[in-house]
């Protein structure tokens, strides 16, 4: 690794070996990503080209690419515009005022962004499905037959779970924004005899104004890309791209259609990556928003706290009360198993958690539920390794090389979903030696492509802060190049590899879209060992997912802590 | 020792150093002086090796340095910004380069006790750099320079960031520590006050180029050119053509002077010189006419505490400043009379 | 610039291999026959649906017989464990596949997935459910699709059962009715069959887009609609009517938890409401154990596993020399007038009745 203009690179023999290491830093990156994501995409990109020129545009086609397209832009725009409706006070609250129990807030407005989507959905159907809290709840309560609160596969319930996810992204960006805005501007406005309304209106929010549309854009792009959430909480009659590509590409298996519908879905969800980069990104995003301003003072009269204490319980309520419905209807039994004739002793049991150990059938069929546990692991281990190497390799190409590009590189894999990524493999991927079976790396590598993203804009900006004179200082005092990494660039980085380890590792546990291509049945993910469960009847199954999602969830939460930790 | 033979240095495609060569004799500190931007640093850093020259060489005791990479030269490089690794204590950090030498443990306590006393921050062993004040740090990074006893100590305007009281001290005990260990040191500044107080040879650099070589006083006294004059901080200088040369007489714009010495090379009879009067070496002159007289309005007299700084304007393009013991009242006509040991002929 | 217009180029180049690439001829591994290890059962992999079921003791007898080990892969509902298959073919996930019945055939057989194997033991299975000449597809069981009422339920609502596909959109019955996606679930294609007998290929739809609006429920697969919907199992759901089997009474006898005279549910067995449903096995093109496979395609269609099947499954055997249980005369009719569609007829126009269902439907 030389750190030396290597246009100057007029060194004997000698250095020979140190010149071209320079090479292979960026080239193993970017065969990583040229095999694994370019060449999976182009082959999408033929299927699909193939068809629309052999197939014709046909008026039918076009109706069934139109449908789904629609729909996913309707729905990303309705959760968008709600989102930000809660979010936008959320934000305002938290960055203006202090008050008892702020961090706790703050670290649980971050906990729904690195839930998987498969703990989010079977949460909310926990809490609001036809066996949810709140339906047997209000069951007992009013002694009714049937469930009275029907939102299972509706609009709204999917509207609801993305306002869940997507709320805590507003609060940082547009938070920290705002937290960061100097108050003296609005007083100077009000001393001018501005209104408070005028005020908001002609001071506030037009300062606020990029980072309103940055974070609108990035929840847009998730909302877009939405894909567990949909599948779990919308059931079949509501198709987004996402849905719509496993559809076709697994059940229907009509692999050019899928191949249209992914094309259309990148080409949409790149526009936006690419209007986000330029409109928005500038600063980097803190990963807890520690909105502790110089203007944070505490609420003062009714008014103030009212709206604090309203805005905090809304808060609890929308994303705590998911949460806490799993974790209690998977302790709790209140239905038979599936052919279980007899009568059911509603109460509370660890019996799914047991169930979990044991296989279901006799031991024939079923691997018990915690090997998928210990594939999920082994999985996650393997793409922090593999990502980590990669996104090391990918910042210390940037470094020396033209930077911007190779940025928007490695930046790509988060526009692509990873349902397209998923069906890109298959097309490429079915053959020995780099099949489903017989190369078991594919999952992980497919979960590092997702990760990878996180990992260079984790890294990145810690890497840059190293001045050089630091790591010239070490080469003159006598360290050798490998030295100097590992006394100055290796201790600054530490607290970043690890945030960046946790993110790659949690990433990988939660993966669903790609994974349900690619997974081989018998070493099912515990995503989609859920996913299974769910689909089976009976309360024993039911349970058993709720509690794999349950120890899904309780694995994220504590990433979430010790990355925060870290991050500080 | 150090022999620098004949750099050249582009940056950004246009050239920054132009032929520079000098050389570091043993125990000696040569200051490379010149104004920002003119390849100082940079060729400290060719020196170092963290940087290739387009052409030229670098010998140490007659061996060419190209092929022998950074870390196993043995040069020590002060930084301007310190560059001390902040995660590390003072200790740590003095101590980094001894333990890329592999000394043992003993050896190494040994030593970081030894410098950091030199320095003066014995007790400032176990905090953390970050808590530091940028004088400390300074002294840290000396420390950490010299505990691996570099054949040859660089150091790239270190006191820049200082204020001045602090700049002042640090520069004693520079130049007492310089002494003592009898390194031999490459010190690069713009500042002349600091280049005068701590070299034994002064390197002018100027559009990178070696516009003077010499010790202080010489280059106090015989500045090579123009710039060099102006760039030492004397204000006084006039074109001037020669006019005889046995004695030498030089006529300018305000008269006609006679400098005490002749310069080297001789100039041409008629040809162009600049002449430099010093501020110091005048007074009031008498009423009968001598030589090297300039007479002019007096536009200011400042107070400096010791003497006042009048500032006499010749004619309407040429305003000269010197040194008296007592002040004259502006707006008045005076005549001083300088002696010729204050006028240099320069090229 | 330069090397980044190297690694653009680059980039282009993988992105232009993808695009071109044409899909691949299938690579047909070579069929060997693996060399029985003296040492260790060989592990023979079953890819089979989610309702495979069959007791320990007939498995055992197989494995001790051929010291093997069988390796059971349950893989969703029919078509979504085909579709698995069918994309996995290049790299077969296992040795041997069953599954496919005779709506999904076609497609399991056009996409050349399976070995043919003429087994000895077709000679016990009558013509009618040899779909296959080439035998590559075996049939090894068949039921009848029904639809399943629970006789509470209308015995309290004072209702009268329906008896016709036509009864089940009469405004009583509103949201009464759960079936399954015939995308995901062979049930639920069978069923849509059974309409498409009986309304012919243009008025089907209609008959759909009444049941729609008459509340019809949709879920995925089988089991769910089954465990989960029907009022009448173990669920004990809100749906009286499921699309289900002409042997689930006689499950619900089996699985009583206190022994009972009668099933608590019936099937409606009137004219075309039922359509047969005929199940197959194969060998997968590709396997490293072929005649550890052709062993186990007889075993399945031997006389010990066809005996097991009825009390496992909940299927008919194809094997004329198996025995039926007591409990499955007793308590399971076969439909008089089942539905009838042409194969052919199926084969060609199955992808865009699912797809006209799912518009007409689910949208």
């Amino acid at each position: 690794m030389r750190f030396i203009a290597a246009r100057d690179d007029r060194r004997p023999i000698g250095a020979f070996f140190t010149r071209y290491a320079g090479v292979w830093l960026w080239l193993l990156p970017l065969l990583f990503l040229g095999l694994f994501f370019f060449y999976p995409l182009g082959a999408v990109f033929h299927l699909a080209i193939n068809w629309a020129f052999t197939q014709g545009w046909s008026v039918d086609v076009w109706e069934q690419v139109a449908h789904p397209l629609l729909f996913t832009v309707w729905q990303a725009l309705l959760s968008t515009l709600l989102t930000l409706v809660l979010g936008l006070p959320a934000a305002y609250v938290l960055a203006r005022y202090t008050f008892p129990g702020k961090t706790v807030l703050q670290v649980l407005t971050t906990l729904p962004f690195i839930l998987p989507t498969i703990v989010v959905a079977v949460a909310f159907n926990a809490l609001l499905g036809p066996r949810g809290v709140i339906n047997v709840l209000l069951m007992q309560a009013f002694n009714l037959a049937n469930p009275p609160l029907q939102v299972m596969n509706t609009l709204g319930l999917i509207l609801l779970a993305h306002v869940f996810y997507n709320t805590t992204i507003v609060i940082r960006i547009v938070g920290s924004a705002w937290s960061q805005l100097d108050q003296r501007l609005e007083q100077a406005a009000r001393v001018l005899g501005a209104s408070s309304t005028k005020v908001a209106w002609e001071v506030t929010l037009p300062l606020l104004r990029p980072s309103i549309l940055a974070a609108s854009l990035l929840v847009f792009l998730f909302d877009f890309t939405s894909f567990g959430v949909i599948l779990l909480l919308g059931g079949p009659h509501f198709a987004t791209l996402e849905v719509e590509i496993y559809t076709q590409a697994l059940q229907m298996l009509n692999l050019p259609l899928a191949g249209l519908l992914s094309a259309i879905q990148l080409l949409c969800t790149l526009l936006l990556t690419v209007v986000y980069a330029r409109l928005g990104d500038k600063q980097p995003i803190p990963l807890i928003p520690r909105l502790q301003g110089e203007g944070t003072r505490p609420p003062r009269g009714w008014r103030q706290k009212l709206l604090v204490a309203g805005m905090a319980a809304v808060l609890l309520a929308l994303l705590v009360s998911p949460l806490a419905a799993l974790a209690l209807r998977s302790v709790t039994r209140l239905d038979a198993n599936r052919g279980e004739r007899g009568p059911v002793i509603p109460g509370l049991t660890l019996d799914y958690y047991r169930q979990l150990f044991i296989n279901q059938q006799d031991s024939i069929f079923y691997v018990p539920p915690v090997q998928a546990a210990r594939n999920s692991l082994a999985y996650a281990l393997a793409t922090t390794g593999l990502s980590l190497s990669m996104g090391f390799l990918a910042v210390y190409a940037m470094r020396t090389r033209s930077r911007r590009w190779m940025e928007a590189l490695f930046m790509l894999p988060l526009g692509a979903s990873a349902v397209t990524l998923g069906l890109g493999f298959i097309l490429v991927f079915n053959r020995p030696p780099l099949d489903v079976r017989s190369f078991p790396w594919l999952v992980p590598v497919a979960h590092s492509l997702v990760a990878l993203p996180f990992v260079v804009r984790t890294l990145q900006p810690v890497l840059l802060s190293i001045p050089g004179s630091l790591r010239q200082a070490a080469a003159v005092l006598g360290a050798s190049p490998w030295r100097v990494w590992l006394e100055v660039d290796l201790p600054v980085m530490l607290r970043a590899v690890l945030v960046s380890a946790i993110l790659s590792f949690t990433i990988s546990l939660g993966e669903f879209g790609a994974t349900s291509f690619l997974a081989r049945p018998e070493y099912p993910t515990l995503p989609i060992a859920i996913f299974r469960f769910l689909s089976l009847p009976g309360a024993l199954n039911y349970g058993q997912a709720l509690a794999m999602a349950t120890v899904l969830m309780a694995v994220c939460g504590i990433s979430i802590l010790i990355m925060d930790k870290m991050s500080v | 020792m150090l022999e620098v033979g004949d750099i050249y240095k582009n940056y950004a495609g246009k050239p920054l150093l132009q032929g520079v060569s000098f050389g570091v004799g043993e125990g000696e500190t040569v200051c490379l002086l010149g104004p920002s931007g003119s390849g100082k640093s940079t060729l400290l850093r060719i020196i170092a090796g963290l940087e290739l020259p387009e052409a030229g060489k670098i010998l140490w005791d007659g061996k060419d340095m190209a092929s022998i990479p950074v870390h196993r030269r043995n040069f020590g490089l002060m930084f301007q910004d310190y560059a001390l690794l902040p995660h590390r204590s003072v200790a740590e950090n003095v101590a980094f380069g001894l333990r890329m030498q592999a000394l043992t443990r003993a050896e190494i306590q040994a030593r970081v006790a030894e410098s950091l006393e030199k320095v003066h921050m014995a007790a400032f062993a176990p905090r953390r750099v970050t808590d530091l004040s940028g004088g400390e740090q300074q002294r840290v990074a000396l420390a950490r320079a010299l505990a691996p006893r570099p054949r040859l100590l660089m150091l790239d305007e270190p006191l820049g960031a200082l204020d001045r009281t602090l700049r002042e001290q640090l520069i004693e005990e520079l130049h007492r520590l310089l002494q003592t260990t009898g390194i031999p040191a490459i010190y690069v500044t713009h500042d002349q006050e600091e280049a005068f107080a701590l070299a034994d040879r002064l390197v002018m650099l100027h559009d990178g180029r070696v516009e003077q070589v010499g010790s202080p006083a010489e280059v106090y006294g015989r500045p090579a050119s123009a710039w060099a004059a102006r760039f030492l901080g004397f204000n006084n200088l006039i074109a001037g053509s020669v006019a005889a040369l046995d004695p030498l007489r030089v006529n300018t714009a305000i008269g006609t002077f006679q400098p005490a010495e002749m310069p080297i090379p001789i100039p041409a009879l008629g040809s162009p010189v600049t002449l430099l009067i010093r501020p110091t070496g005048v007074k009031l002159a008498g009423n009968d006419h001598q030589v090297n007289q300039v007479s002019g309005v007096v536009e200011d007299a400042l107070f400096q505490g010791d003497r006042f700084r009048i500032g006499l304007g010749c004619t309407l393009a040429v305003s000269l400043q010197f040194y008296l013991p007592e002040p004259l009242i502006p707006g008045q006509n005076a005549v001083l009379v300088i002696e010729a040991s204050s006028i240099v002929c320069l090229e | 610039m330069r090397i980044s217009r190297l690694i653009t180029i680059f980039l282009a180049a993988a992105l232009l291999i993808g695009a071109c690439a044409a899909p691949a001829a299938p690579s047909v591994a070579p069929t060997q026959t693996a060399l029985p290890t003296p040492s260790g059962p060989v592990t023979l992999t079953v890819m089979t649906h989610d309702s495979f079921a069959a007791s320990k003791e007939v498995i055992a007898a197989f494995e001790q017989q051929n010291n093997a080990k069988l390796s059971f892969l349950k893989s969703g509902d029919a078509g979504a464990a085909l579709n698995r298959a069918i994309l996995s073919k290049d790299s077969p996930l296992a040795d041997v596949f069953y599954g496919v019945d005779n709506t999904f055939l076609s497609r399991a057989l056009d996409s050349d997935i399976y070995e043919p194997y003429a087994s000895p033991l077709l000679s016990s299975i009558p013509a009618e459910f040899k779909l296959d000449p080439q035998n590559r597809a075996l049939p090894v069981d068949f039921g009848d699709v029904c639809i399943n009422y629970d006789k509470a339920f209308f015995a309290q609502k004072n209702l009268p059962i329906p008896q016709t596909l036509e009864d089940l959109a009469k405004p009583e019955y509103h949201s009464m009715l759960v079936t399954e996606n015939p995308a995901t679930s062979s049930t639920g294609l069978v069923f849509l069959l059974a309409t498409i007998a009986h309304f012919g290929q243009n008025g089907y739809l209609d008959y759909w887009k009444t049941l729609r609006d008459n509340g019809l429920v949709v879920v995925d697969g089988w089991e769910a609609a089954y465990y989960t919907n029907f009022s009448g199992s173990s669920g004990k759901g809100a749906q009286p009517l499921v699309v289900s089997y002409n042997s689930s009474p006689a499950a619900e006898v089996v699985y009583a938890t206190t022994p009972i005279a009668e099933p608590p549910i019936g099937s409606i067995l009137g004219k075309d409401t039922c359509f047969r449903q005929i199940e197959f096995v194969g060998i997968l093109k590709g396997t490293q154990h072929l005649a550890l496979a052709e062993k186990f395609v007889d075993f399945m269609l031997g006389v010990k596993f066809q005996e097991d099947m009825p009390l496992q499954m909940f299927v008919y055997p194809t094997n004329t020399q198996a025995k039926l249980p007591d409990v499955f005369t007793k308590f399971a009719q076969l439909p008089a007038q089942p539905a009838i569609l042409d194969p052919a007829v199926i084969a060609k126009n199955r992808d865009a009745w699912i797809k006209a269902w799912s518009e007409v439907v689910l949208k």
